[in-house]
Formats: structure tokens, C-alpha cells, sequence
């Protein structure tokens, strides 16, 4: 019996309750969920509205459109957005995931020096807060002449991707059986083979999901960029950012559908991994 | 019985080494390996992260521009007692002549006007107008030295007087390969020979050799031109004025002898010189020149290292009797900050009350249903940002879903529309609906680890539903509030990107500040500093957040 069932002895005062508890709690949800889920039928407007028009309302096709997709596939600015970002996000996340779980194989051994001094810097891009991340770099950048520059932007990506690889390849390492390495090492693997041939695979998920962070830090990050980057770097979201400034258009909510798509997709592989490396290490999925 | 327990002394390993000696090399080089798979990440992070919020702090006191751009004015200005209201003395005028003329031909002197304009307003336009006439300064002094000698006028002549004979060799070493490199068609790209000033001749003519160096580098620096073709610009000759005013006729006779010839005539005919005042010719260009509080500002700014960016970030300035409150009008910071930290721990407080709930329900529920509704949880954690702000401008503008809604359901009025957004309000919303996922994963993981049965023992002794809750659940759900409060309130007090969309003017944050003092008004020394300030509040918060919760407990959904 779980918790939350009305036991047969409660009163009227307790029945009210315990229904109210449950309408606070819809209520909620809705507030979670509504502003998303809003934005897709409003993705179809056939109008330059940000509104629900009467047509829509009653369910007219003539008040539904592509139109708002269309411009987002043709508009010149909007493609060489989704392009900077395509070539953008990928490049950061290589770097935070090979130089990340690197660092996490050798954080999880049993005696690393200076454990908790490291960690706290490896951390810090995610503790500090993204104004002043980008006010530094840019200063720094400017001055080594990285301002401006695809690759420039590319760093400051994979740093603040960093973290989240840390934490998620630590967080899995933990279950890791130890012994598995020594019987490789013993059956005559080197260092290099008993890693990528029995620790890699058992740590995988959680390298994936690490990457998964990685990529939609950088791939929903707008703060950074729009210091350390030039407008030849404008990613999709420093183009939102800009449109919801200065013109809002509604082709920012036909871009906000396919976001919002994208994250649904990278949620439910993340999903996936985790149980499956729950299972992997006996526990219960959950 | 083995031989190694019946042996004294000490444990031997299998190669006869010590054993205590093999375990802590062994201890050693699993060290060392560790460090080694943590070193390029190490590195990678303090180049591309660490070293630019180090490059932010240092900026936030750095203040060299002043002494690096008037190197002659901040010493002369040294002796100065700015609490006597006079101006400083034609010396300093001088000195600051020699600067300015050449901050000018370095197009410094518009930098160092904006620099100190953040201290004192107007100062800038009075670098700018002054920057522009200060080449002529001494012009009347030029004019009765050429009407003496016209040979002064020549470059040649100042090259006698001044250059010394192995620069001149050298320069002419190296122009010949630049010649003979051009004729090849080869790429020529040595630097010429910096001028380098004849011995003797600054212990007699302290100021003119000063000033005719810095002349003589400049062309060749800024305009890459060879100095002995350049007949130098009027301040030079106010500089030789000065000099050849107050040397003795013996002094001039410790030159060697071509510098004689040259000055003594003109050394002879300076007494008779028609004189102008210098210090008229600034108030010409400014009357604000004669202002002590100017010079007092130069003053005070002149040290390398300064407060002042931290003063301004808590509307303080300093000011050259001390620390002063800023005029009235111009206090901002103070209140950007508090309403900062207000604005933060409402979201904080309206974050735990939709967060608690939720999280209660959710570790209360049976796995499976529990498990569909953390998915409604995790969507907005996952989906962009941007598009959680943009979903918030549509729905709260005024033509926007939810005043639609409210119009027609006859609540509000289709002319009396709500202001929901460019408000505290629009932002308060949004950020709470956007940072609402990290108050209920931490709230979740420590509610779910709360056994049953204590409440239902508490209930079975005879509490009451709320007392069993309040005096039995609730104190062991705290350390889940207090972890979901600080992580939110970390994300708070920094977010730029939605108070910036959504809030208007009076629901913006210093983090917006910061942005705007970075992209817009240029004065990165303030907004280092108010960076600054902004990291030390977060890591103190990241401090207790690691005492309350432990760094290694962050998790990820």
C-alpha cells in the first residue's frame, strides 16, 4: 500500500484534504508543463500572432500554417545559426567528454593527492555564475587574441561542459568493480587495452550521458557565446536571445518546437542509460 | 615455518628490497599515474576557465593607464597639496604638456579621459578639446628660437644636438639592409634601432632631451618614420625654453662643442624672449583646467593599483580627501544588489513552495506513477532555456495567451489588460518556473530516503495527521529544503539572460549591470569589480552548500 491511499477510516475533513493536496499538486504540474507544451500548437499559427486566433480555436485548418517552419528552414540568418551551433556544439562536447572522463578514471583511484582541491576547480564552471564566467573570459580572450574566434568559443564551451562529465562518470565509476581491472591486467592487458576494452564499456552509459550534458550546455548556452563569440559565431539560441530582444517573430516559437523536440529525445536516451547501468549494477531501476 | 618470520629486522618483498620501502613506491607511482590522467584536464581548465575569472579579479583593482599614459605628470604632481584649491605650479603644466602631446599622437589621451571621466564627469571632453590643441603649445617660443637661428628649425640641427653617434650608425646599418632588401624583393621586417639620446646632454637639458626622445621614438614607432627627417613638434622648443631659462652659462659649456655653437646664441637671447603663460594657454583651451579638483582627480588615480572600481560597486567614490558617498542620484549599485538578493529569495521562497509538494507526492507515490510524473518534472529541466524565457514572454504579454484567457472569461476588462511582463512580476515567474526543477530533484532524493514508518508510528501513538507531519516528517525533509534553497539561490543571484528578457527595467539584476558595463559603457574595471563582488557572495553560498550537502551529493536527475 502506498503511502498516498486514503485509509477506509478517514474522515470527511481528511478525504477533502487529501483531494485538495492532489488538485495543489495538478496545478503545479501544470504550471511545469503548460508554458512548453503551449508554445507547439502556437508554433502553427498561420498568423504573426503570439496568441491563439479564433480560427485556431475552432479547429480551422486555414488557421494553421508551416509558415513559421518555413521561414526558419529558409531565413538566411537562422540557417547560418543552426549551422554555427551544429559546428559549435559537437567540437565542445569531444573536448569536455576525452579530456573529462580521463580526469574521472583517475579521480576515482584510491590515492589521488590534493582529491578535494582538484575536484573544487574541475567543479568551478558550474558553481560560477555565467555572467561572470563570460565577463572573464572575454577580458582573457581579448587579450590572447582568442575573442571572436570559432575556437575561442569552442574552449569556453567544453569548460563549462566539463562538470557535468565529471560528475556523471565519477558518479558511475563508483559502482565500478575494481577487480575487473586486475584480472585484465593479470590475463596480461596493458593499461591502454584493460581501458578500452573492459572499463570503457562498463562506464559507457554514463560517459554517454556526461556527453549528453556536455552537448546541451553548450548547445542551449547563450551567455558565453554572446561575449566570447562575434557575430560570425551566432549560435541558434544567441539568435532567440536577440530576436525575443529586439523583433520577437514567431519563427522563434517554430524554433522553440524543434528545442524542445530535440531535449525530449536527449531526455529519454538519458533516461534509458541510467537504468540501464542501474541494472547493469543490480540495483532496481528508479 | 618461513624464514621471513623467524628473521629480525626488517620485512623483506620477494626481490629482498624492504617491503615498507617497495609499498610506498608502489604508493608513490599510483599516485603519480592518477595525476597524470587528471593533469590535461587540470591544465585545460586553469588556462580556459580559471585564468580568465583570475584575469577579472586582477582587472577589478587594476588602474595602470593613469601612470602609464602621464608618467612626467604623476611624479611632478607628487608634491602637490590639492587642499590648498590653487591649480599646481607652470611645472606640472610643463610636465603634463609633455604627456599629453604624446598620449595625443598615441591617440592615448581620448582612453585616459574615458578612464578618468567614471571619477569625475567632463573630464573627458577636456582631454578630447585640450588633446586636439597641445601640439601647438610653445609654438611662440619655436617662432623666436627659429628668429634667432633658423637652423633650429632643421632636423639635422636637433640630430647634433641630441642623437647619440652610435644610433646614428646603427640606424643607417640597418636602413642600408632595408634598402639592399627591397632592391632583392626579399621581406625586410627587423625593427628599426629605437633613438637613443647622446650622453651628457639630459644632465644640462633635462627636459628638452625628455621631450625630444619621446618625440623622436614616437615618429618612429607610430608613424615609422626616421627622425632625423622630422623637425620637431612646439613643445620641444617650450621644453628647451624652460631649460636654457633656468641653466647657468657654465652649464651650457659642459656640451661638446657643436652643441655649443648651436645654443649659445640662443642661450644669449632667451632672457629677451616675449614669454607666454602656459597655463593661460590650458585655460584657453578649458577654463576647467583651472579647477584644483581636476588635478586632485590625476592625483588620486595616479597609484597603479586602486579601490576604486570596489567604492563605485557600493556607491561609494574615492575622492582625493577620502572615501565620500556617491551624489544621490547616481547611487544604484547598492540597491541593484539588494533587490538582487530580494528578488532571489522570493523565487527561493516560491520555488520551495511549489517544489515541496510536488516532491512529497512524488517520493509518496508508488514507484511506477512516481517514475511518469518525475518525467513532467525533468522535460523543463532539459528544455533550453530560451524557450522556457520565450514561452514565458508570449504567454504574459499583454496581447498574450493569459490575458486572452482573463478577457474571456470576463475577469478583467479587454481595456484594462494586466502588465505581466517587463515587471518584477515577469520575472519572478519565469525564473521560478525555470529553476523549479532544481528545488525538486534534491527535495525528491532526501524525501525518498525518509523511512514510512516513522509517521506512521507517530500516527499510531496517537498524532494527528499535520502533527505527525510537522514533528515527524517535516524536520527529516530540511536538509532536502535547505540543499534545493541554496542551489537555487546560487542560480538566482548570477541569471542574466531571462530578467534581461523578461524584466523590464525595475525587474533586472546586477548580473545585467555587469553585461551592460562590459558591452555598452566600456567600464570593465567596474564590472570586474561587481563580478567580483557577485563571486565572492556565490562561493561563500557554495561553501555552506558543500558543509550542508557535500559537493560529491550534486546529482544530476
Amino acid at each position: 500500500m502506498s503511502q498516498m491511499d486514503l485509509p477506509p477510516y478517514a474522515t470527511t475533513g481528511q478525504k477533502i484534504w487529501h483531494y485538495t493536496f492532489y488538485v495543489i499538486c495538478g496545478l503545479i504540474f501544470f504550471f511545469l508543463i503548460a508554458p512548453i507544451l503551449v508554445i507547439i500548437p502556437l508554433s502553427f499559427n498561420a498568423e504573426d500572432f503570439f496568441t491563439f486566433t479564433p480560427e485556431m480555436l475552432a479547429f480551422d485548418p486555414e488557421g494553421y500554417s508551416l509558415k513559421h517552419y518555413r521561414d526558419f528552414f529558409t531565413n538566411p540568418d537562422w540557417q547560418q545559426a543552426m549551422w554555427n551551433s551544429i559546428k559549435i556544439a559537437p567540437a565542445a562536447t569531444f573536448l569536455s567528454v576525452s579530456l573529462g572522463t580521463l580526469a574521472a578514471v583517475g579521480l576515482s583511484q584510491d590515492h589521488v593527492p590534493f582529491r578535494r582541491a582538484i575536484m573544487a576547480i574541475l567543479i568551478s564552471p558550474m558553481i560560477v555564475p555565467l555572467i561572470i564566467s563570460a565577463a572573464g573570459m572575454y577580458f582573457f580572450y581579448s587579450r590572447i587574441g582568442l575573442q571572436g574566434t570559432y575556437f575561442g568559443v569552442v574552449l569556453a564551451h567544453a569548460a563549462l561542459g566539463i562538470p557535468f562529465v565529471i560528475i556523471t562518470v565519477t558518479a558511475t565509476l563508483v559502482g565500478f568493480d575494481r577487480s575487473l581491472t586486475r584480472a585484465a591486467a593479470n590475463l596480461g592487458a596493458n593499461p591502454v587495452t584493460t581501458f578500452f576494452k573492459v572499463q570503457m564499456p562498463l562506464i559507457l552509459p554514463g560517459v554517454i550521458s556526461g556527453g549528453l550534458f556536455a552537448f546541451i550546455t553548450s548547445f542551449d548556452e547563450v551567455v558565453v557565446v554572446l561575449f566570447v563569440g562575434s557575430a560570425n559565431q551566432q549560435t541558434l539560441p544567441w539568435q532567440m536571445f536577440t530576436g525575443l530582444r529586439e523583433q520577437i517573430s514567431p519563427t522563434i516559437l517554430a524554433v522553440a518546437t524543434i528545442l524542445v523536440v530535440i531535449s525530449i529525445a536527449l531526455l529519454t536516451t538519458v533516461e534509458i542509460l541510467r537504468r540501464r547501468s542501474e541494472r547493469l549494477r543490480g540495483m532496481t531501476p528508479g | 615455518m618461513s624464514d621471513a618470520a623467524s628473521q629480525t629486522g626488517p620485512v623483506l618483498s620477494a626481490d629482498g628490497k624492504p617491503l615498507k620501502r617497495s609499498l610506498q613506491r608502489a604508493l608513490r607511482a599510483q599516485k603519480l599515474r592518477a595525476l597524470a590522467l587528471i593533469a590535461p584536464l587540470l591544465i585545460f581548465i586553469l588556462v580556459t576557465f580559471i585564468a580568465p575569472i583570475a584575469d577579472m579579479l586582477f582587472r577589478s583593482v587594476e588602474n595602470q593607464i593613469v601612470s602609464d599614459t602621464l608618467p612626467r605628470t604623476t611624479r611632478a604632481l607628487q608634491d602637490w597639496d590639492h587642499k590648498a584649491g590653487q591649480p599646481p605650479s607652470e611645472d606640472v603644466f610643463a610636465a603634463f604638456t609633455y604627456d599629453l602631446v604624446a598620449a595625443a599622437e598615441r591617440k592615448e589621451h581620448t582612453r585616459l579621459g574615458t578612464r578618468l571621466n567614471y571619477e569625475m564627469t567632463g573630464i573627458s571632453s577636456l582631454f578630447r578639446k585640450t588633446g586636439r590643441r597641445v601640439d601647438d603649445f610653445g609654438e611662440t617660443y619655436m617662432d623666436q628660437f627659429t628668429q634667432v637661428d633658423p637652423a633650429l628649425e632643421r632636423p639635422e640641427t636637433w640630430m647634433t644636438l641630441m642623437a647619440a653617434p652610435d644610433w646614428q650608425a646603427d640606424y643607417a646599418a640597418w636602413d642600408a639592409a632595408r634598402v639592399a632588401a627591397n632592391k632583392a624583393g626579399r621581406d625586410f621586417d627587423q625593427p628599426a634601432p629605437l633613438f637613443r639620446l647622446k650622453a651628457g646632454v639630459a644632465e644640462v637639458l633635462p627636459e628638452t632631451a625628455d621631450a625630444y626622445a619621446e618625440f623622436a621614438r614616437l615618429a618612429q614607432t607610430e608613424n615609422a618614420d626616421n627622425p632625423a627627417d622630422e623637425e620637431p613638434w612646439p613643445p620641444v622648443f617650450l621644453a628647451l625654453y624652460r631649460d636654457l631659462i633656468h641653466v647657468g652659462p657654465g652649464a651650457i659649456g659642459r656640451l661638446d662643442d657643436a652643441s655649443q655653437a648651436i645654443l649659445a646664441p640662443a642661450h644669449d637671447a632667451v632672457e629677451t624672449f616675449e614669454t607666454v603663460d602656459l597655463v593661460d594657454l590650458y585655460l584657453d583651451a578649458d577654463e576647467d583646467w583651472q579647477n584644483p579638483q581636476v588635478w586632485a582627480t590625476i592625483q588620486a588615480f595616479a597609484p597603479a593599483y586602486t579601490p576604486g572600481y570596489f567604492l563605485s560597486s557600493v556607491d561609494l567614490k574615492q575622492t582625493p580627501d577620502g572615501v565620500a558617498a556617491q551624489p544621490e542620484d547616481q547611487r544604484i549599485y547598492v540597491m541593484l544588489f539588494q533587490r538582487t538578493l530580494f528578488m532571489s529569495l522570493v523565487i527561493m521562497g516560491s520555488c520551495v513552495l511549489l517544489g515541496y509538494p510536488i516532491a512529497y507526492l512524488l517520493s509518496n507515490l508508488p514507484m511506477r506513477t512516481s517514475n511518469v510524473l518525475l518525467i513532467l518534472v525533468l522535460l523543463p529541466f532539459w528544455t533550453s532555456l530560451l524557450v522556457r524565457t520565450s514561452a514565458w514572454k508570449v504567454l504574459l504579454q499583454q496581447q498574450g495567451v493569459i490575458n486572452d484567457v482573463l478577457v474571456w472569461m470576463g475577469i478583467v476588462a479587454d481595456d484594462a489588460r494586466l502588465v505581466m511582463i517587463n515587471n518584477q512580476f515577469g520575472t519572478i515567474v519565469a525564473m521560478t518556473h525555470i529553476l523549479l526543477p532544481f528545488m525538486i530533484l534534491p527535495l525528491y532524493s532526501v524525501m525518498k530516503t525518509i523511512p514510512p514508518s516513522y509517521v506512521r508510528a507517530a500516527k499510531s501513538l496517537g498524532a494527528t495527521n499535520w502533527t505527525a507531519f510537522w514533528r515527524v516528517y517535516f524536520p527529516q525533509s530540511v536538509p532536502g529544503i535547505g540543499a534545493g534553497c541554496i542551489l537555487v539561490f546560487i542560480l538566482a543571484i548570477g541569471y542574466y539572460i531571462t530578467p534581461e528578457l523578461v524584466g523590464g527595467t525595475t525587474g533586472t539584476f546586477i548580473s545585467n549591470r555587469i553585461a551592460y558595463h562590459i558591452s555598452s559603457s566600456l567600464n570593465w574595471g567596474l564590472a570586474a569589480a561587481l563580478g567580483t563582488i557577485l563571486l565572492a557572495v556565490v562561493l561563500i553560498l557554495y561553501w555552506l552548500y558543500d558543509r550542508i550537502v557535500g559537493i560529491d551529493n550534486v546529482s544530476l536527475g
